[in-house]
């Protein structure tokens, strides 16, 4: 690899992605729709939460081919620079490649320009590559993130959420996305308070990923047998930071314990008898 | 048409070595050093126009001269990693490979532009043990200098880099190293502040990107925790052979 050097007008500035086209990596363009040829795999419901020191954000682990789990630990939510963090649902491939990309594209931007971008900033890159993905959307590989960050300028959390045409909205509270949002979005509505803290904030994702898993196939729930729970991470003053798997797990273990109603079926089933 | 005098290879080399020396000896002074938790970058700057930046996850850079042509080069350097990291894996990008792309390029520009670059610039990399950080100097014709322990860029080199040898010990925390490097570009007649210089440090222990700024209030805190009482020039140490 030689080191890339342009001429002041064929300058490609902090921008990664300009960078990459300057250097002849362009995504395929595909025709057709992609989903009803071949199994595409799909991440599924991630959720966000504003609490009283910043931003929470977490993703179920299950993916999704068809009506196949193809994979049990797949991770939705990811830091996407000291700040900030971004969580996935959606076509899986290319979720992961816009995530990976956008992480690059903050880190390029800080390194080029000496500064990081304020978080309107970021929230808008990814606004863009949501929208620039917008042809590969339409056939069938739709990816919808959510972002969230500690705005270190306001000294507080903040919620952004996309739609598939690159669209994006600020949540002041809670934003969910992907196959069960509308059952985890419905859980922590109603739970939400202005000013949790941190313990009731996970509580109310969890709660929310574990309603959903309940309702949505595509969702997983939590795996005690193998050890799997949701991510968690929280973003705060001090940076995007992962929960604990134990710390994920001892939630949980009091979530069934609170639960658990002997005796007693879901509503679904014992509405037939 | 007229015919262009003759000039000797010789002379040519010599006239734009003297060139680009002059433009860098022009500069202040920039020390890099290992201590204890990794490497420590110290310019006499004002740290609004940065001497020291960020290349990649383990890799610094710095550069000296003309401030232009050492940025573009800092960037160029940003975009390779960022490239290269991209394609392959973070772990593959690295400071040898790094500095030999500047040195072609600083070769490249010495021997075939108009002008030199009146540049000198460092690539440091922080290795996983002590004995395995990497500092590659790269001067204006594009010669690499592979330094181990301590380096000096820009003018006076040779006094500061005299000064460095002596006050150098293995071991160093961060405030001895900060204290060796900033009474090294300060000397016997003078003591630079905490707003006369511009400090860095790559970690070592960081999870990921090691590089960190060392300003504000810890810079001031680090400097204030400086063993070494303000110069002397009575106490001071000789300065010696100034090639020391």
């Amino acid at each position: 690899m030689t080191l890339p050097l342009f001429a002041p007008d064929d300058d490609p500035g902090p921008s990664f992605m300009a960078l990459l086209r300057h250097a002849g990596h362009t995504p395929p363009v595909i025709n057709g729709d992609v989903d009803a040829r071949v199994a595409i795999t799909h991440g599924t419901t991630v959720v966000a939460i504003r609490y009283a020191d910043g931003a929470i954000m977490a993703g179920d682990r299950r993916a999704t081919s068809g009506n196949l789990i193809s994979h049990r630990t797949i991770e939705k939510v990811f830091p996407a620079d000291r700040h900030s963090g971004v969580a996935i649902a959606g076509a899986a491939g290319p979720a992961i490649e816009m995530v990976k990309l956008f992480q690059l594209q903050l880190e390029h931007y800080e390194k080029v320009e000496g500064t990081a971008l304020s978080l309107d900033g970021k929230a808008n890159q990814l606004s863009q590559m949501v929208r620039n993905h917008l042809p590969a959307a339409m056939q069938g590989l739709a990816v919808v993130p959510l972002f969230a960050g500690y705005d270190v300028r306001r000294g507080q959390g903040r919620l952004f959420q996309y739609d598939v045409t690159g669209g994006r909205y600020e949540e002041s509270n809670h934003a969910a996305t992907g196959s069960g949002s509308l059952h985890a979005g419905t859980v922590v509505k109603l739970g939400y308070r202005d000013g949790l803290d941190r313990e009731a904030a996970i509580d109310l994702a969890i709660s929310a990923l574990f309603q959903a898993a309940d309702e949505d196939s595509a969702t997983g729930g939590p795996d005690l047998v193998r050890g799997i729970y949701p991510t968690v991470a929280t973003i705060t003053a001090e940076g995007f930071t992962h929960v604990g798997n134990d710390e994920v797990a001892e939630r949980f273990r009091n979530l069934i314990a609170d639960l658990t109603v002997p005796g007693s079926l879901g509503g679904t089933e014992g509405s037939g008898t | 048409m007229s015919m262009p005098f003759y000039v000797a290879p010789e002379q040519v080399m010599k006239d734009r070595a003297d060139y680009a020396r002059k433009g860098i000896a022009r500069g202040r002074s920039l020390v890099a050093l290992a201590y204890d938790s990794g490497i420590l970058l110290c310019a006499e700057n004002s740290q609004r126009l940065r001497k020291i930046s960020e290349i990649h996850d383990r890799i610094a850079f710095a550069g000296v001269g003309k401030y232009n042509e050492f940025d573009q080069l800092r960037i160029a350097g940003v975009r390779h990693a960022d490239l290269k990291g991209y394609s392959y894996s973070r772990e593959d990008v690295d400071a040898r490979s790094l500095a030999n792309q500047y040195a072609q390029i600083l070769g490249q520009v010495f021997t075939h532009e108009m002008k030199p670059m009146e540049v000198e610039i460092l690539v440091a990399e922080v290795g996983n043990e002590p004995g395995a950080d990497l500092m590659f100097r790269i001067l204006y014709d594009g010669t690499i200098v592979d330094e181990s322990n301590g380096t000096v860029l820009g003018g006076e080199a040779d006094t500061i880099s005299g000064r460095l040898t002596e006050r150098w010990s293995e071991g160093l925390d961060l405030v001895g190293a900060l204290s060796v490097a900033r009474h090294s570009l300060s000397g016997p007649d003078r003591v630079l502040g905490a707003t006369e210089l511009e400090v860095a440090v790559l970690e070592r222990t960081s999870a990921r990107r090691a590089f960190r700024r060392i300003d504000d209030t810890e810079l001031d805190g680090l400097v204030a925790a400086d063993p070494e009482p303000p110069v002397d020039p009575v106490d001071e140490p000789s300065l010696g052979d100034p090639a020391g």
